[in-house]
């Protein structure tokens, strides 16, 4: 299975019905494809938008009803619309349940950087240090190596998001959390072993007698 | 509130004005307000977004003309030449945290001198400000925007000037009407009044001062 599918899909477990629930750009957009049968979860839009819906089909696209990327999406039944203060009261006033973004590094306390690459790519930090700051729970969704070198590291290189650190990672490999300063093995990715998350990772990793593999 | 043409509405805007323009990757942006800018060749701009858009977009037009002095901005991602008038020492940008960037224009038009917040807080964000404690938590302190105009693109608005906005096109819009000397409002419908329910005004007349004449 590819990262864009075991990611998301082991992602949208951690789903609970009636959360509102803010999806970043990239692999954690996926995890709306994912949601549990029959469960009712509230989508925000940073842009303005709770009760996002997936992309218009062809020819019901509108000027005016997009995504955080600029995307045309749809409203579903109960959608609310509003400007950028109440959008950013959402995530920093302890109203948003859940922000999944993606990652260019996290480290084994569970910093994460994901803004710019000194030198290189500054595109700005947008809405990720508010949500990382702000958010009641936060998930990265990242592949777990870049070029052949671990995405989770000892320390982050990179400057970071936030001094807050994120509750839980999911890549491809594994599902590490992050609590007392040290990250910690949960479960393993469809058919890897431990030895092979641990050849992948830079970052010193906490392994607790039972890892179970992802179920999905 | 007074009607203009587009071409008086932009003529007001003098060389080295600041402006804070509605819109969140060009949607709610006031797009003809931006290509009159184009047209009529203002220079030195600062501008205060969310973002410069794409290229061929909103203020991605105002980047490509090299109109823009300097961006107060939370997101260039998506506009390449942004960067590189950034990296090549052309264009001034500030990128300021997306709901730090609101709160400061919020505060800058609802009369406070900042606001202050734990967004940034141990980041590159918080170099050069003060921090404050309360109630044992320590906050950056940010502190108000506002400009010399605001360019506001409205859904409805009504002869008297109140307006309403539809759906993502909302974004900054209500918030920079607060912030700005001069607000000039286009909108995509002028409508009698009464056909906005109070209820559903977002920013009321008295705080719009231009309205654009639709085309």
């Amino acid at each position: 299975m590819e990262p864009q599918t075991v990611i998301p899909r082991r992602i949208a477990q951690e789903l609970k019905p009636g959360m509102l629930v803010n999806l970043g750009i990239g692999i954690p957009t996926l995890v709306a494809n994912y949601v549990p049968e029959g469960m009712h979860v509230f989508f925000q839009s940073e842009n303005g938008l709770i009760g996002t819906g997936t992309p218009p089909e062809e020819g019901m696209a509108h000027p005016t009803l997009t995504d955080a990327g600029g995307r045309p999406v749809t409203a579903l039944p109960g959608a609310c619309a509003f400007d950028s203060a109440m959008s950013f009261g959402l995530i920093r006033g302890g109203h948003l349940d859940l922000t999944v973004l993606g990652g260019l590094q996290v480290d084994q306390e569970g910093h994460l950087a994901n803004w710019m690459i000194p030198g290189k790519m500054v595109p700005g930090m947008g809405g990720a240090v508010d949500l990382v700051t702000g958010a009641k729970r936060v998930i990265v969704a990242m592949q777990h190596t870049a070029k052949g070198s671990s995405k989770l590291v000892k320390e982050c290189r990179l400057p970071i998001t936030s001094l807050r650190t994120v509750d839980l990672l999911v890549t491809e490999l594994a599902v590490i959390s992050f609590g007392n300063g040290q990250a910690t093995l949960l479960e393993t990715g469809p058919g890897v072993s431990i030895d092979q998350v641990l050849l992948a990772t830079e970052a010193r990793l906490t392994i607790p007698e039972q890892v179970p593999q992802m179920k999905l | 509130m007074q009607t203009v043409s587009l071409e008086q509405a932009v003529a007001m805007i003098p060389d080295g004005a600041s402006l804070m323009i509605g819109g969140f990757m060009a949607v709610g942006t006031p797009e003809r307000v931006v290509d009159e800018i184009v047209r009529q060749n203002k220079r030195n701009l600062t501008v205060i977004a969310n973002d410069t858009a794409s290229p061929g977009r909103g203020i991605g037009k105002l980047i490509a003309a090299k109109l823009v002095h300097k961006a107060i901005v939370s997101h260039i991602g998506l506009n390449p030449e942004t960067q590189r008038q950034m990296t090549a020492g052309e264009l001034e940008v500030e990128l300021v945290p997306q709901g730090t960037l609101i709160e400061r224009i919020r505060a800058g038009g609802y009369g406070l001198g900042g606001v202050l917040t734990q967004t940034g807080i141990g980041t590159m964000v918080e170099k050069g400000k003060q921090q404050i404690k309360v109630d044992g938590k320590t906050y950056l302190l940010e502190v108000a925007l506002r400009a010399d105009f605001a360019l506001v693109h409205a859904f409805l608005v009504d002869y008297l000037g109140n307006v309403s906005y539809a759906l993502t096109a909302r974004n900054f819009n209500p918030v920079v009407a607060m912030a700005a000397g001069t607000v000039i409002v286009d909108a995509d419908n002028i409508v009698p009044i009464g056909v906005i329910s109070p209820d559903h005004i977002v920013t009321p007349a008295p705080v719009v001062d231009y309205l654009v004449m639709s085309a």
